[in-house]
């Protein structure tokens, strides 16, 4: 086995090549499915597990405290304690909700960003589904997570869980909108919605510089747009303790409530993957055009710590607004949207335009 | 889209959507930011409000009845318990009142002591105020701003009479200790590390795109109609009612000292935020007009063991952080009251909330209600 932290590639096929050398085409098969299927649990779980630690300190330390300290150095072992503590509780279902829509939107919300976890390219050759329409894939998977918060709004039978949902709905949607199109302002420079031949694009540069103003702006929009689709603040209306006690997950307890929680934060991974990657380069080193000697300087570098650097500088931004902004309320959001968002997105789309056809990028 | 004119007209059926109907919720008795056991209940139309009733009575102790069983010296302990934010204030009134019956004059030290705690306790609770008012409105963050500076003053207090929130400080003729040796210098420091961070409120939230959209034009409360109920504080000055007690009956030593009564006549929750904001410095101004002039002299003036006030009616008012805060006293020369009876400013600042809320969305209840300043046992006592 070739294996090489900078490309994949090598690893990933000699595995394959293994699996199919050893065993029938139809098991190989089967088998290759469960080892990915694995690892992405285990990815999945642990990315959980940091990202919630990871969002308890950050926002402790804007507030000037400490955050966990007790289980383990540093606290690293709260959320450990916590997601124990959460599987051996008791899942109450109140008496008149919908048992069976109840207990299926909490596996919708968590299935949608997993599946659209398999999309997200970590590295060179490691990345499961690389097909044409990757980023097309990824934004419509993710999106089916909205079902099944209206689903835990509906089924809950609670007004305060009804009205989250609703709210929740229309943000989600409105915002769906603005995340796409700023997408689209990248795509119009790429040619392609395959996400290694984005990355591949960015060999002599991101697009964020590369792509002139436009790219700038739509830089902008998207991450103000993915932090309002992830309902994350300030944009939580959804939840909105401080109206709606905790919004459409206020009647779930125990492993269910996990779930939710677990999904909001593999969402903002992949906000925060997309990002990276359709502005950031993903795991593209940084390059600046022809300047050979910072390149491979830069090349030095693993993609993967790049990839996983651009996601955390993101990560880090959104929770920045989270930790402090205050939270719009609905139809300033809806405003927000549909009067200034979208309109600057579609004059930004035709700048692209513009800008792609003259070839005034660089 | 014209949205229905719900204040005024509560009979407005909307033909454009005849599917919907008013629905109830109630907000509270636990819910995060009713900020105690206040229990409303919304009459709603999608998320706009038709109507809110605040329930009462989930925290009510009988504090007005306990007081006809206690001497006068025990009432004032009973007072902590109402406005536990202002729990000075609340203790001076009663004192007030009672050395007042007792046609008592308190040493020039207790008048200039009582005055510089009770402005402390004012900064204190404006501090936790706003850090709450942020936290309504989903910026958790200012929440341990606001009590890592409230923090210092309660410091100071502790260091001073024991206690960090029911002070209990006052009695009837004067203080219960002197001050402490370090009280001054602990506040001066204070006083000077708090005008280097009230600034940072302001970046924080009152120059924030956000929250000025949020708050802006919303719960308006006419000058006419915060007379009409009764509000005061500083949520019936932001609406344009000059009725800051220690301008209008100066008591203690209000009478020496010179700031501004704060005054605006927007009436809406940015003025109420703005109001609170500006009391705060107006606060520290006092407090560094008095820190250094502190007379020398008794903090004590001797009462007898068992306090009979003549008999009579006696009243007295005094401005918490809240507002107008009455006490009446009806004694029929025993040594506990006939009756008495707190006129709360939470009370009369509650019953505004309907007519600031109607027809506002349910955020906006959470932010009329965060600029209220509420304190439910002060409300119920």
């Amino acid at each position: 086995m070739n294996f090489s932290i900078y490309d994949f590639t090598g690893f990933v096929s000699s595995v394959d090549l293994w699996l199919r050398s050893n065993f029938p085409p139809l098991v190989a098969d089967l088998t290759g499915f469960v080892i990915i299927a694995i690892c992405f649990l285990t990815f999945v779980t642990l990315l959980g597990l940091s990202l919630v630690y990871i969002e308890r300190k950050v926002c402790a330390f804007f507030q000037q405290r400490l955050g966990p300290m007790r289980v383990g150095f540093w606290g690293t072992a709260q959320t450990i304690a916590d997601i124990i503590k959460l599987i051996f509780k008791e899942p109450l279902i109140t008496k008149n909700s919908d048992k069976f829509l109840f207990n299926l939107a909490a596996f919708i919300v968590i299935v949608a960003p997993i599946m659209a976890i398999a999309a997200v390219p970590f590295a060179k050759g490691l990345h499961v589904l690389d097909f044409d329409i990757g980023l097309f894939f990824i934004t419509a998977i993710s999106s089916i997570g909205v079902t099944g918060i209206l689903l835990a709004g509906w089924s809950s039978n609670n007004k305060y869980s009804l009205i989250g949902a609703m709210r929740s709905g229309a943000q989600i949607v409105s915002y769906e909108l603005s995340v796409v199109l700023s997408l689209l302002t990248i795509i119009v420079l790429t040619g392609s919605l395959q996400l290694s031949v984005i990355i591949e694009s960015q060999r002599d540069g991101w697009w964020i510089f590369k792509g002139n103003i436009p790219a700038v702006i739509a830089f902008f929009i998207f991450i103000i747009a993915s932090t309002a689709e992830s309902n994350r603040g300030p944009f939580d209306m959804a939840e909105a303790e401080s109206e709606l006690t905790a919004g459409f997950h206020t009647e779930y307890s125990g492993i269910k409530f996990a779930f939710f929680f677990l999904a909001e934060y593999i969402n903002l991974f992949i906000i925060a993957a997309v990002g990276a990657t359709v502005f950031f380069g993903g795991w593209m080193p940084l390059h600046i055009g022809n300047f050979e000697f910072f390149n491979n300087v830069m090349d030095f570098i693993p993609p993967i710590v790049w990839f996983f650097g651009k996601i955390s500088m993101l990560i880090f931004l959104i929770m920045w607004f989270k930790w402090t902004f205050p939270r719009l309320r609905i139809d300033q959001l809806l405003t927000l949207e549909w009067k200034y968002l979208l309109p600057i997105n579609l004059i930004n789309l035709l700048l692209m335009s513009l800008v792609a056809l003259n070839g005034w990028h660089f | 889209m014209t949205i229905p004119d719900y204040k005024n007209d509560l009979t407005i059926i909307d033909e454009s959507k005849p599917e919907t109907q008013e629905y109830f919720i109630n907000m509270g008795p636990q819910h995060p930011s009713t900020h105690g056991v206040l229990r409303l209940l919304l009459t709603l139309d999608g998320e706009n409000l038709k109507k809110v009733e605040p329930h009462l009575g989930f925290i009510h102790r009988s504090i007005e009845k306990m007081c006809e069983k206690d001497s006068y010296q025990q009432i004032v302990h009973l007072t902590d318990r109402m406005d536990y934010l202002s729990c000075h204030i609340n203790n001076e009134a009663v004192c007030l009142c009672v050395e007042a019956g007792l046609q008592m004059e308190v040493p020039e030290r207790v008048k200039v002591i009582r005055t510089i705690i009770d402005e402390l306790n004012r900064l204190s609770s404006h501090q936790l105020w706003w850090g709450v008012m942020g936290m309504d409105l989903g910026a958790i963050t200012t929440f341990l701003y606001g009590f890592r500076d409230r923090e210092l003053i309660t410091d100071i207090f502790e260091e001073t009479c024991g206690a960090r929130l029911t002070m209990n400080y006052n009695v009837p003729g004067g203080l219960m200790f002197d001050i402490h040796p370090n009280f001054q210098k602990r506040t001066k420091d204070f006083i000077t590390y708090f005008r280097k961070k009230l600034p940072e409120y302001d970046d924080l939230l009152s120059n924030n795109i956000i929250f000025t959209e949020r708050t802006k034009g919303i719960g308006y409360l006419s000058k006419e109609d915060a007379i009409s109920f009764g509000v005061t504080g500083p949520t019936g000055r932001a609406s344009g009612f000059a009725c800051d007690v220690r301008k209008r009956f100066p008591y203690s030593a209000y009478d020496r000292v010179d700031f501004k009564e704060i005054i605006y006549t927007e009436g809406d929750c940015f003025a109420r935020y703005k109001a609170r904001i500006d009391e705060m410095w107006e606060s520290m101004k006092i407090i560094e007009q008095l820190i250094d002039n502190i007379p020398e002299g008794e903090y004590k003036e001797k009462t007898k063991a068992v306090i009979k006030l003549p008999e009579g009616e006696y009243y007295q008012r005094v401005e918490t952080a809240r507002g107008e805060l009455g006490v009446y006293i009806v004694s029929d020369n025993k040594k506990s009251p006939y009756r008495v009876k707190f006129r709360s400013p939470g009370f009369s600042n509650l019953s505004a909330l309907d007519t600031m809320a109607r027809g506002n969305k349910i955020a906006d209840l959470v932010a009329t209600m965060s600029t209220l300043d509420l304190v439910i046992p002060d409300i119920d006592r």
